[in-house]
């Protein structure tokens, strides 16, 4: 059996029937979209071209090679871990639009054109601020208005490259774009660089990402930015400017993550680190470091999706999310604290664990590249991975001092995602050859020779050295309530003091014109007033009969005037 | 009734954690001596180059950002106002 369904209808017609039920024909609706979606993507011929006729353009809603089929499936498995871990949710709106959102991902990927791919893209945005709003408080509110005001905007200029694009090249087809010196292929790399979080368009994800619910969060990390990645892949591989723009992407993070109180806000930093590494691998454009790019795209999403459950299972078990509120929490969440370490043991790429066969490609194919100062700093990078997701996520969340909260363990729904999710990560680290089979290009690689396993712990346990002993010496900084600013400050606090201190310079001079004005009025109203008011000549009222009186005056002067003139 | 013993209650269980860590670095510095490494970078030659790497940017990182928190931190209501 075949199918001819484009994978995005199915999570679209299921968010649909979800908005309609209740109880458990909805919570049995979530864990079925994501598996009848990807047994349809598996049985969907991969040659399959769905179009769509639009006047007298033809759109290919659907297009499926070796790197869109990866993601589609990675987002149905993210999608299906989303949903067992949410499933417990009964705010409508939060479920129906994860769905959407998934759904949107998904005709992201396998857009055959630019036009198809910026609908998705400002779906993505749309349907995604609803994760956010749901929390249900100001700040939620806040945040995601300024999140979808950015996001809508990379989507406007997106549509701006692709229409300058169309008319230069002629062409909407969703490939290679390259930074040909042409506007049109600028404005699109700069569309794709906002949802990628590039440094200075970053905020939008530490701002808006903390403040979703704890079951939105998970679906968050996983969709907008990897569109992005897949987007940057297929456009913008072998960009030079990559390499640097992610060697700065994986390198500024990790020093707000170190000083960031909120732990979802510090996976937000820690976002932004992967994704560098990702973006880096893309730059190289390298057979190895494309792959090394697309199965760490793959391999984060998993880890960080693991992460965020459990940061999400403390939100929703204690109320607190705050490093200075919590600690202990091992004594009443153990079988969260092991999911937490297997994600932190991930993301930190201890060998075993999925981060380290995938970063690892990246890494030596920056050496291969010969850039050597990237790779130092990719090195410094991964050593401040270890210091803000390996150790500080876990140790401050579950050990440190002991906050005295005492809550129950996580609900079985969300250990189970978390276990699954951790079952994958052990999975790809210890046998990666499947995940290695299904990347873009043939893998000649091989992760477990000795010096790689030897350099990754010896950089990984002299980190956990120099924890140990700044921590001991008392030098390793606490965690502390309060916000850091960062590149958003521009448009929080600098915009609007922009617009006081112009209304500040201007207010004198508006005053003066007011002032100028309001006296003129105020004479034409008084002169008004003398003439016509009650005292007025012309305002006056006179009686009939000294009209009269008046009349037979006038009339008597001119009988007179009349005698004297003929006599 | 007092709340049952965890494994951290105890100082000397933290002790075994911090000794552990403390041997797996020698072994994995001392492990430089048997395995041959292929050289890409002339740092890497150096011996136990990951460990010292490691050890030191990690602490650059901390003191940095440290000082930074002088630069960069607000009260938590700082934008609501």
């Amino acid at each position: 059996m075949t199918s001819s369904v484009a994978p995005f209808l199915i999570f679209y017609a299921g968010a649909l029937l979800m908005a309609v039920t209740k109880g458990r024909i909805r919570q049995m609706l979530m864990l079925a979209i994501p598996i009848v979606g990807a047994w349809n993507l598996y049985t969907l011929p991969t040659d399959t071209v769905m179009t769509w006729q639009v006047f007298d353009y033809t759109l290919t809603v659907f297009q499926a090679d070796r790197m869109s089929l990866l993601f589609g499936y990675l987002f149905h498995l993210a999608a299906f871990l989303g949903a067992i871990y949410s499933i417990h949710v009964k705010d409508v709106g939060e479920t129906s639009s994860a769905a959407l959102y998934a759904g949107s991902a998904l005709g992201a990927v396998f857009a055959g054109d630019m036009i198809i791919l910026f609908i998705f893209w400002e779906m993505l945005a749309i349907t995604s601020i609803f994760l956010i709003v749901a929390r249900r408080t100001e700040r939620a509110n806040a945040a995601a208005l300024r999140y979808i005001i950015v996001q809508v905007l990379s989507g406007v200029i997106l549509l701006a490259g692709i229409l300058l694009r169309l008319h230069d090249t002629g062409s909407i087809a969703f490939t290679h774009i390259g930074l040909d010196g042409t506007l049109g292929s600028q404005l699109i790399f700069l569309a794709f660089g906002i949802k990628c979080a590039f440094p200075l368009l970053h905020n939008w994800l530490t701002d808006a990402y903390p403040e979703a619910t704890p079951t939105g969060m998970v679906f968050l990390s996983a969709f907008t930015t990897k569109v992005a990645v897949y987007a940057l892949a297929r456009s913008y591989a072998g960009t030079e400017i990559l390499v640097y723009i992610g060697a700065a992407m994986a390198m500024f993070p990790i020093f707000y993550a170190t000083i960031e109180n909120d732990l979802r806000r510090v996976l937000g930093y820690s976002m932004i680190n992967q994704i560098g590494f990702m973006v880096v691998g893309i730059g190289l454009g390298t057979e190895l470091a494309i792959n090394g790019a697309i199965a760490h795209a793959f391999n984060d999403v998993i880890f960080k999706a693991l992460l965020l459950m459990t940061m999400g299972a403390v939100l929703h078990r204690t109320g607190k999310i705050n490093g200075s509120d919590l600690g202990g929490l091992y004594k009443s969440m153990p079988l969260t604290t092991i999911f937490c370490i297997i994600g932190a043991a991930s993301i930190s790429a201890v060998p075993l664990f999925s981060g380290f066969v995938s970063k690892s490609m990246i890494m030596v194919a920056a050496l291969e590249g010969h850039h050597d100062i990237v790779w130092l700093l990719l090195l410094f990078a991964s050593a401040g991975v270890m210091e803000h997701a390996g150790i500080k996520i876990p140790f401050f969340a579950f050990f440190a001092h002991d906050s005295g909260i005492r809550c129950k363990e996580a609900p079985t729904n969300m250990l189970i995602a978390m276990g699954l999710a951790a079952v994958i990560c052990i999975f790809n680290g210890t046998y990666p050859w499947l995940l290695y089979s299904v990347l873009p290009y043939p893998v000649d690689y091989a992760p477990f020779t000795a010096p790689h396993v030897l350099t990754q712990m010896q950089l990984l346990l002299f980190s956990a050295l120099a924890f140990t002993v700044l921590k001991l010496t008392k030098v390793y900084p606490p965690e502390l309530p309060g916000i850091n600013i960062d590149a958003e400050w521009a448009y929080r606090m600098g915009l609007p003091r922009a617009i006081n201190a112009f209304k500040r310079a201007f207010a004198p001079v508006d005053k003066t014109v007011r002032t100028i004005g309001l006296g003129l009025v105020n004479s034409m109203i008084s002169t008004v007033f003398r003439h016509h008011g009650p005292d007025g000549a012309l305002a006056r009222t006179t009686l009939v009969g000294s009209m009269v009186q008046w009349v037979v005056v006038l009339l008597g002067v001119y009988l007179m005037l009349f005698l004297i003139g003929n006599s | 009734m007092s709340e049952k013993k965890h494994m951290f209650d105890n100082p000397k269980n933290v002790q075994r954690v911090i000794r552990g860590l403390y041997i797996a670095c020698a072994v994995v510095f001392a492990a430089d001596f048997f395995v041959h490494r292929h050289v890409d970078h002339p740092w890497e030659s150096l011996f136990g180059f990951y460990g010292i790497y490691g050890f030191i940017t990690f602490s650059i990182l901390v003191l940095v950002s440290k000082e930074l928190r002088k630069i960069l931190m607000r009260k938590e209501d700082y934008y609501d106002k």
